[in-house]
Formats: C-alpha cells, structure tokens, sequence
C-alpha cells in the first residue's frame, strides 16, 4: 500500500547542505540568453507504486509530444525541454517537486498527475503561483469553481463523461446493478457518475460496497456481491486495484451470472492479468491504438510512437501524456512564446486533433471536450494479434452535452 | 442475511487466513529458532511467485512451479544465510533486521529489472478453473485447493517436528543451542536448513497466491505487513500461534467485509491492537523471550 513516507526531518546537516546549495544557486551568474530559450515543462508522475506502467507510458508519449516539436525547430527557435519528476504518488511529494520545479528549475508550465489527490495537490502549487497546469487526471473535482483557476486546464475524461458513455452502452432500464468501489476521491467520483447515469436510464441500485484502496484480496466481497443478484456489477477502482478485482470476481464465478463493467478499462492491467480474465468485460477510455482504422489523428500517432518506441503501441494512459503536453505545446506556439497570459488565452481558443479527433477546452471549466470510447475486452481466440486487446463497442463524438454543465460545476455563466 | 451467506463467508475467511498461515508461518519459524526477523520475507514470497511462473512456463505445468519453486527459493535462502546472515549470529537484532530490510530492496529492484514493474499474468492451472457447487453457493475450485494444501503442509511439518529426530534437534536447538553444540549437534547445520525452510515456505505463499492476485514487483510488501500481524497475535516464534491467528485474521476480515467492508483492512490492526493489550507476547507466546 503507498503510503505516505516522507517524513522528512530537516538535521543540522540537511540544512546546511540546502542552504549552501540555495546560495549558490544565488551567486550564479546568469547563463544569459542561453538559458533563458529553453521551454521547461515540468512533469509529475507516480514513476514508483501501483500506476506505474500507467506513469511510464505517459512519460514516454509526453517526450515523444516535445521531440516531435524539436524537431519542426521548436517554438519560435526556442527548445523545449521536458522535466519528468516522480510524484511517487503521494500528495506531499507531488507539492514538493512541483514546488521545486516551478521555483528551481523554472518551468514555464506544468502538466501531468496520475492520481485525483495528487493532481489537487499540483494545482494547489501551480494555482498559487500563477503557472499553467495542464492535469491528465480522471477527477472530476478540479473543474469545480472552488478548485480551479485560470491557469489549471484538464486534459483528461472524467468520471462523469466516461460513467455515462460506459452505462449507455451497458445499463438497460429496470436493470440491477451492483458496485464495487475503492474508498477514496476516484472510487467515490466513478460511482457517482453512475448512479446519475443509472438513475437516467432507469437502471435500480441493488447495492455498493467500498473496498479498501490498494487491497490486494477482494474474495470477501464476493458473496455478498453475488447474494444481491444483479445483472451488472460495476468495479470502480484503478491501476492492480482494477486487476486484482477483476480476477477474483471471475475466479468467482461472477461472470457466470452477470456482466462486469469498469468506468475505465485499463490496458495495462488486461495485459497483466491475461485475456481469459478480463474477456467480456467493458470499460470507456480515453485512447485505444485500434481506432487507427477509424481515425488519421490515431494512425498518426501510433506511427509516430512506434518509430520512437521500437515498434510498440501506445496505451490509453500514454495519450494522455502526448496529448496533455501536445495541446500546451500547439497553444504555446499559437501565442508565440512562454507569456502566461497569452497561452492561456491560446488555449482557450485552440482547437487540437492530436490522436483521436477535434478536442478544445472548454472556456467556463477549461474541462477538454472530446470523444468517449467504449471498449470490450476481446476473448483470446478472437483476438487477431497479442495487441489487439479491445472490440470499439461505441466512439461517441465530443460534445457540450457530455459534460456537467458550468453552473452545475459552480461556475458564472 | 442468511446462514448460507455466512457459511459462504467463513470459507472465503478460512481460503484467506490459509495464505497468511504460510507466509507467517516462515517468518515465526525463522524467528523463533534464529532470533532473525527476516524483512525480506515479502520480497521472498514476491521473488517465488516469479520463479513459480517462470519454471510453470519453462515446463509448461503449474504443478512443477508449485513445487520446484520453494525448492530452488529455499536453497537461494539457505546461500542468503551462508553468506550473510551466518557472520550476524549473537549480535543485536537489529542488524540482521536492516540487513534482510536492505536486501529485499534489492531483490524487487532486481525483479524490476529482470522482468520490468507491470504486473503479469499467472494463469489457474486447467484442473482448478472454474467454481465448485456446494449447494449452497458456488466456491473458486483453486481456494479449496489451497486451503488442502496448507493443511496437509501444516500436517507434514508438524509430524516432522513431534515426531522425528531431526524435529527434536531442531526443538533442542531453539531452546538451547549451547547445550546442542556440546553434545556434538553442528548447530550451524540446523540453522541452515530452518532458514531455508522459512524462505521456501514464503516462496510456497507466493506460488499459491499467483493465481490469485496478479504477480508484480510490490506484490510482497502488503503481504509482510499481514505477515507481521499474524505473528504478532499469534506470538512470535509460535507456530501453533501463526496458524490460529492466520485463520483468526482470515475469518475476521472476511466477516467484517460483510457487515463494514471499507474497514476490512483495519479489523486485522485493530485485533493486534488488542491482543497486545491484553497478551503483550501474543496468543500462544512465552513472555520475556528475546530468542
């Protein structure tokens, strides 16, 4: 379980180490102009702990996102460098690296986060000191007028968008759901949004247990999930959590008498657990390489990714890294330079296709419209290669609609 | 809320309790005869569950990782104790303590290496796919499995322990290696071979969970922490105390997840709280004893 560790105790020694270093850091000259051209894009993601397949493949899209830009000469001849940092994720970690970025390395913008609480923590940091964030985090909360600013952007779905595509597909009226819910702020956020798309569609709550996060055994669960007799069970938890469920349900027997449905189906962990597991099962997601037959943007960026990447593919999670620093990257060269303002006046007004089609942000919330995929985990004997993972069950076109509306988020309008 | 239910629930507590019997198991046993407390029992049982995957794939059968795995890990545990724990022996605790604390870093870096830090599959082997009816709720055939097991591993080192002759040289050693040493028992010998036997026990812990959980790099450091708490209840160096308290935490948990779920997790803390309170040495451990 990640826990907080850092404790830090600030000795005689540490202190003075970080004293010498800070009046170095003083006595510098500056490098001149040098320097000063560099873009930095500071980058906090959980490198170590149970996201971490999910972190790496944000960090690798993300540096494919500035190597692309280098390469056309950058913006307006100025590099950009990106500056990963491992959150470890842990609010406090993420507060302190993004503070160390921000006032250290100078980073002109900031994007990532993996986990809901650590992407508040980074905004708290980013929003205080006037620096752009772009969050590719699935939380609803950082939309919402007491935690936004001007400067925070979210690149991600959200629970609500991918709770709502995912319950269209699944959920008939008069339906019995069950749920299976991790006890913290994306848990909480994901049984939310489908209770309200259930509560649409007609579907009746027979029941919902919340788990422990991080647990690593769910078998407990399962017969009272079972004894309620729904005809869905939705498990609403992320990353082994997500994997770990799912295998025990199925061990179970669950699939035998419903369907299991997750607000976000993960790529990484339906290669960690194998597809007899996960067969059937369905989820939403932002990205799934296989859109390539329906999208130029996606052949795109699986090409561009696998010629970076030795033939691999992108995931789900890694498009969020490309797209996250992408958009920030297309607005900063819309607003000619690294002047806060005017980016984030450029951002309001870009329109980006980066990997799946037409995205923009919206201007009340700077909540990003785009698509909603829906995804079916394949059986083994239909599956045409190792990576063809996912069957596209819907792919519903960006809009307005699919979002909370900004009063409702506590916005003017 | 139904008998069945309950009855369902006290087997899904027993499956449970089953796998930290095993994994608690190697750490008191290595406790109570060595005086180690061997931090690195998660990142052995971790380390197991890898090399259980790894020989079931190089065989292409489940049942030659379930057993060569906690043989081969057993040995790797008997050169661990050759080479490092041996020069440790009649010093503080705490030093073999930071030294299997340092080296299961090393071992889940090493597995991050080897075999990269996304999690991978572990299939169920064929035979044990699937549920059992009990006519009055279905049950994963492979948790039936397991609970067997362990009884019959539980049955085996009890016997060798009661009743053979290498079982009272060990027993004698525990309580008092000096005497052994003077009658001619190369103490060292036994020694070797308990601590091989803990970390091979862990290694059997990883390979039984494989299948149910998903094999990764951190995959063993929940499962010290459990590990300690049951040994802590049952009382360290105890091995009647490891099994009661496992099935204890197991069926604890498992009922709690039905009336409270989100306090699951907590109920086997909150049981160590108590029993520390009432029993400081645990269930079944003797007072005052530092190995």
């Amino acid at each position: 379980m990640p826990k907080s560790g850092s404790t830090s105790k600030i000795t005689r020694r540490t202190a003075l180490a970080g004293l010498s270093a800070g009046a170095a850091l003083l006595a510098m000259p500056r490098l001149g102009r040098a320097a000063d051209e560099t873009i930095r894009i500071g980058f906090p993601t959980p490198l170590t702990g149970p996201f971490a397949a999910e972190a790496r493949d944000q960090v690798k899209c993300a540096e494919l996102a500035v190597k692309l830009v280098n390469d056309k000469g950058g913006i307006g001849g100025r590099k950009v460098e990106l500056l990963v940092r491992d959150d470890k994720l842990n609010a406090g970690e993420a507060a302190t690296r993004t503070l160390e970025l921000i006032e250290k390395d100078k980073v002109h913008a900031v994007v990532g986060a993996l986990s809901s609480a650590v992407q508040l923590a980074v905004n708290e940091v980013t929003r205080a000191r006037g620096v752009i964030y772009v969050s590719i985090s699935q939380s609803d909360t950082i939309n919402e007028a007491k935690d936004f600013s001007k400067y925070t952007f979210h690149e991600a779905l959200n629970p609500h968008m991918t709770t709502a595509a995912v319950a269209r597909q699944t959920l008939k009226k008069g339906m019995k759901v069950a749920h299976l819910v991790a006890d913290y702020a994306y848990g909480h956020e994901m049984l939310r949004g489908f209770k309200r798309a259930q509560a649409a569609i007609g579907a009746d709550n027979v029941g919902e247990i919340l788990h422990p996060f991080g647990a690593a055994d769910y078998s407990t669960f399962m017969p009272r999930l079972m004894s309620m007799r729904p005809d869905v069970l939705c498990i609403s938890n992320f990353g082994r959590d997500q994997a770990n469920a799912i295998k025990q349900a199925v061990d179970f027997g669950v699939k035998q008498q419903m369907k299991i449905v997750v607000p976000v189906i993960l790529h990484n962990q339906r290669l960690a657990v194998g597809p007899d597991v996960f067969e059937g099962v369905v989820g939403g997601a932002n990205y799934y390489w296989g859109l390539e037959s329906q999208s130029k943007s996606a052949a795109a960026f699986n090409a561009a990714f696998k010629a970076a990447n030795g033939g691999a593919i992108p995931t789900d999670y890694g498009a969020y890294g490309y797209s996250g620093v992408g958009s920030l990257l297309a607005a900063m060269q819309a607003a000619g330079g690294t002047d806060t303002d005017k980016v984030v006046d450029a951002l309001e007004k870009l329109q980006y296709d980066l990997t799946k089609g037409p995205q923009h942000y919206r201007k009340c919330d700077h909540q990003s419209v785009q698509s909603v995929l829906v995804l079916e985990s394949k059986k083994k004997s239909a599956m045409a290669n190792d990576n063809d993972l996912f069957a596209i069950l819907a792919n519903d076109a960006g809009s307005d609609d699919m979002l909370r509306t900004c009063s409702e988020l506590g916005h003017a309008t | 809320m139904d008998l069945s239910l309950i009855i369902m629930q006290l087997l899904s507590g027993i499956a449970l309790g089953a796998v930290l019997v095993i994994t608690a198991l190697g750490l008191t046993i290595v406790f109570g005869m060595l005086g180690v407390v061997n931090f690195a029992h998660g990142a052995l049982f971790m380390i197991g569950a890898y090399a259980g995957l790894y020989l079931a794939s190089l065989t292409g059968s489940f049942w030659w990782g379930l057993l060569l795995a906690p043989i081969l890990i057993g040995a790797f545990g008997m050169l661990i104790e050759f080479v490092l724990i041996r020069r440790l022996y009649g010093r503080s605790i705490d030093d073999p303590l930071l030294l299997t604390f340092g080296l299961s870093y090393i071992l889940v870096e090493g597995v991050r290496i080897v075999f990269g830090s996304d999690g991978i599959p572990f299939p169920t082997p064929p035979q044990l796919v699937g549920v059992l009816d009990l006519g009055i709720g279905f049950f994963p055939r492979y948790r039936l499995f397991v609970i067997a097991l362990v009884a019959v591993v539980l049955l085996v080192l009890w016997l060798t322990l009661e009743k053979t002759r290498i079982g009272l040289i060990v027993r004698a050693g525990a309580r008092d290696p000096t005497i052994m040493q003077v009658l001619g028992v190369d103490i060292g010998r036994v020694w070797l071979a308990i601590f091989g036997l803990g970390v091979g026990l862990a290694a059997l812990g990883g390979v039984l969970a494989g299948p149910m959980r998903s094999v990764n790099p951190e995959m063993g450091s929940l499962v010290l922490a459990e590990a300690f708490v049951v040994t802590v209840i049952g009382g360290l160096g105890s091995i009647v105390g490891a099994v009661v308290a496992g099935l204890m935490v197991g069926i604890s948990i498992s009922l709690v997840a039905l009336f409270a779920p989100e306090m699951a997790t907590i109920v086997m803390f909150a049981l160590m709280a108590v029993v520390l309170l009432i029993r400081p040495q645990g269930l079944f451990g003797v007072r005052g004893r530092t190995a």
